[in-house]
């Protein structure tokens, strides 16, 4: 059966031709703004959080598991690629986490006039890129 | 608003009046966007702890993690991280894949199969949290 929504997609061209409304926005030669930019960026750390909770579930069980098995998930997130996969979930998680609160407040009915939301959503930017920059310099300072 | 209502979740964003008009949600929809919330609202000060410990451990050997990990309370917070977590998860990738997959027969399967999917991996780590505080 044919989705009911198309009947919302019947148009006329200017010569009077009967077309199928284009869906809007188009993507493709949609201008990015900060608004939409972060909405799908929600949902793409979102996954990639995900995919991290396997190295979350690896870890708890290795160290469960005893010294050789913890010693292959140390050996994992010491190498180049882990550190790199390490680091692109510490920026995915404080995004996450800081877009995640911007939501909450939505929730509660704060912050949807256009430049309280253009606000927030740079803040959010450089929150999350500072604080995981300020992390990993600890970090590697320490370790 | 009935007691009973008020401990379901989900049941307190539905109005009387948006209940009897047939509005809002089809099925089970405002359970679990309130879930979805309540998840988050537990995980903010939960992923904080978890962020920090790990920060204070840098560079500690598997006998010092899994004797951090065995402490009462660092076990029942792994817990509720591991719950909260899951379940954030699960309901998340469910609207991906729901607004993804326009087949309804490959919806389902998929849905089902990501759930299975993180039961597993959950029951997984759960068990080596317990297995850590029962050793400690």
């Amino acid at each position: 059966m044919q989705d009911v929504r198309e009947a919302l997609m019947a148009g006329r061209a200017s010569d009077g031709k009967a077309v199928r409304r284009p869906l809007s926005p188009h993507l493709q030669v949609y201008r990015p703004q900060i608004s939409s930019t972060l909405s799908i960026l929600h949902r793409i750390t979102g996954v990639g959080l995900g995919v991290g909770t396997l190295l979350l579930v690896w870890w708890l069980v290795a160290l469960a598991g005893g010294a050789a098995a913890f010693a292959g998930v140390q050996w994992f997130v010491s190498s180049w690629v882990g550190l790199i996969l390490l680091f692109g979930w510490t920026v995915a998680l404080l995004f996450h986490f800081c877009n995640g609160i911007r939501h909450l407040a939505w929730d509660m009915g704060y912050g949807f006039e256009k430049q309280a939301y253009h606000a927030s959503g740079w803040t959010v930017v450089a929150v999350s890129v500072a604080a995981s920059l300020v992390i990993w310099a600890v970090g590697l300072a320490v370790w | 608003m009935a007691m009973k209502e008020m401990t379901e979740p989900g049941a307190i964003m539905r109005s009387e009046l948006g209940r009897v008009r047939g509005l809002g949600t089809a099925r089970s929809g405002a359970g679990h966007w309130w879930a979805q919330r309540l998840t988050a609202a537990a995980l903010v000060p939960l992923a904080v702890w978890f962020v920090l410990s790990l920060l204070a451990h840098l560079g500690a050997n598997g006998v010092a993690m899994a004797h951090w990990a065995g402490r009462p309370w660092n076990s029942v917070l792994l817990l509720a991280l591991l719950i909260a977590l899951f379940r954030h998860l699960a309901l998340g990738l469910q609207v991906v894949i729901e607004d993804y997959v326009h087949d309804e027969g490959a919806k389902l399967v998929g849905v089902s199969v990501m759930k299975g999917v993180l039961v597993l991996l959950w029951l997984a780590a759960v068990v080596a949290v317990l297995k850590l505080a029962f050793a400690a």
